[in-house]
């Protein structure tokens, strides 16, 4: 129970602390307009816009990556940064439960992505929001902020030895758009890619949205997108084990 | 060596080198190695979806438009890292040519642009096997030089704003989308709507993306002069307002003492 108090109250905190971001919410509720407009010029200029929905919901999950491939991956250096980073390893609860809802909270402003696109597809477009499952697609929004928040996690803890991890990570984040298929279907890429894109938490999430709203095999793409949270989050937690040990031994936690 | 020769050139290496954490390649690489490659085969095969242009187009367009990536970004944490590391007043209050001091900055980040234009033109080509005649390289040379120009005279604009907001970086990201929509580098410029197509022939890239379309269809550099000259002139107008804009910012800020506020 405890745990999950940590968790709630991580995620309210820091839920706050990147709403009041100024690149946080310029950028990031920018940049999947500027995508969405892009792919609907695209669309239509290529005679395809029944397509629209989907540049619509692809450009919002674009933006839930791109916070956490943004901020996520460099959480641990900004507390290194901030000098709250031994004091957060010192609190007597698990360091995974402080760092996993800061990345959760970073992606989850990725709801003023889907906010952003879905109004201004509406209004500037005309392009309605079916909801062919409501109840799955109200599920689709936790589900794919939590797990693309847990990749961010994950990915943090692999760039954990990297003093510029943010930027490594920023580096990730046309490559998962890509992957994804989250402006184009992955059909479109070469089969060897396929494995990488059903990796991917963005890849559900976009299904689990689409699905949704159109109708399809929604409960299979939630259900992955519960499997990877499970998997990121496993792989985090021993690369944290790991490094907190590393850092404790050789004192060099603080060293920037 | 002049001291104005000299702050332009060791200067503007020194800044560039600090740019990038001392030239970290950790930083380096991924920002203006790997993002760039990706975004030209990101829109490459959004554009195979939508049906709309072939796979040169997005190569040759994306390509050209990563220049506006250092040309912005540099140019802007010219004066915002300086605030960050606190030393944009010891700057400031040297006796030091300002125009020595901004264009020494400028020159570095040219080359930079140039180089990761071509680094994205060569990896997209290669990757997407898109044929360009070896004929045209020169030309094509040319174009991107005079292209990453124009997107540093761009990025003189965005200098300023580091004097006067904290965040200058949003309006960075801004101008690069706009550049992203508006210049034809996705979208051909005649399927935007008119206001849009006005709005563009007053921006960077657009003239030096047609130049580049033409010459890799076959085009003399001859062709395009007037396209290139209309790209040149473009980059310095803004560079020459963005300069006048900073010295102006700079008297005001000293004005009212607001030189350090952040």
């Amino acid at each position: 129970m405890s745990s999950l108090r940590v968790l709630w109250a991580g995620w309210v905190t820091h839920f706050k602390i990147v709403s009041r971001s100024p690149f946080a919410i310029g950028v990031g509720a920018t940049w999947p307009i500027v995508n969405a407009t892009l792919a609907y010029f695209m669309y239509q200029a290529g005679g395809s816009p029944q397509t629209l929905l989907y540049a619509s919901l692809g450009s919002a999950v674009a933006g839930i990556w791109s916070m956490a491939a943004l901020d996520a991956s460099g959480a641990i250096q900004r507390q290194r940064f901030w000098g709250t980073l031994e004091l957060l390893v010192a609190a007597p609860v698990k360091f995974a439960l402080v760092l996993l809802p800061m990345t959760i909270a970073i992606a989850s402003v990725g709801i003023y992505c889907l906010a952003t696109t879905l109004v201004w597809g509406r209004l500037v477009y005309g392009i309605p929001l079916p909801l062919e499952h409501p109840l799955a697609f109200v599920l689709a929004v936790p589900a794919t902020l939590v797990s693309v928040g847990v990749l961010g996690f994950a990915l943090c803890m692999l760039l954990v030895r990297f003093r510029a991890a943010s930027h490594i990570g920023n580096s990730l984040e046309y490559p998962v758009w890509l992957a994804s298929g989250l402006l184009f279907p992955i059909a479109v890429l070469p089969a060897w890619t396929h494995p990488i894109s059903w990796s991917l938490a963005t890849t559900w999430g976009m299904r689990a949205l689409l699905h949704g709203s159109l109708g399809g095999p929604v409960w299979l793409d939630l259900g992955m997108c519960a499997l990877l949270t499970v998997v990121y989050g496993a792989i985090g937690v021993a690369i944290l084990d790991r490094f907190l040990d590393a850092a404790r031994r050789s004192a060099t936690l603080s060293l920037t | 060596m002049s001291n104005n020769a000299r702050i332009f050139f060791v200067g503007g290496v020194i800044a560039y080198r600090a740019l990038f954490n001392w030239l970290n390649p950790w930083i380096f690489v991924p920002t203006l190695v790997v993002a760039p490659i990706f975004q030209v085969l990101f829109f490459a095969f959004l554009g195979r979806s939508a049906g709309l242009e072939s796979d040169r187009f997005y190569v040759i367009g994306n390509a050209l438009q990563i220049a506006a990536l250092p040309g912005l970004f540099a140019m802007t944490f010219a004066i915002s890292g300086e605030r960050w590391s606190q030393t944009l007043s010891p700057l400031l209050a040297s006796p030091a040519n300002r125009a020595a001091v901004f264009l020494g900055r400028a020159l570095p980040v040219v080359a930079n642009a140039a180089f990761v234009c071509v680094v994205a033109f060569v990896a997209g080509a290669l990757i997407l096997r898109v044929h360009i005649a070896p004929g045209a390289i020169p030309a094509l040379a040319v174009v991107i030089a005079v292209t990453s120009i124009s997107c540093t005279g761009f990025g003189f604009i965005c200098g300023p704003l580091g004097l006067r907001w904290r965040d200058a970086i949003i309006a960075v990201n801004l101008l690069d989308a706009v550049l992203l929509i508006f210049c034809g580098v996705n979208i051909p410029i005649d399927s935007l709507p008119g206001w849009m197509q006005a709005v563009s022939e007053y921006l960077p890239v657009t003239h030096g993306l047609r130049a580049a379309r033409r010459v890799a269809d076959g085009a003399a550099l001859g062709d395009v002069s007037g396209l290139i000259l209309a790209e040149l002139a473009i980059g310095l107008t803004y560079a020459g307002v963005g300069f006048a804009w900073l010295r102006h910012l700079e008297l005001v800020a000293r004005r009212g003492a607001t030189l350090e506020n952040s």
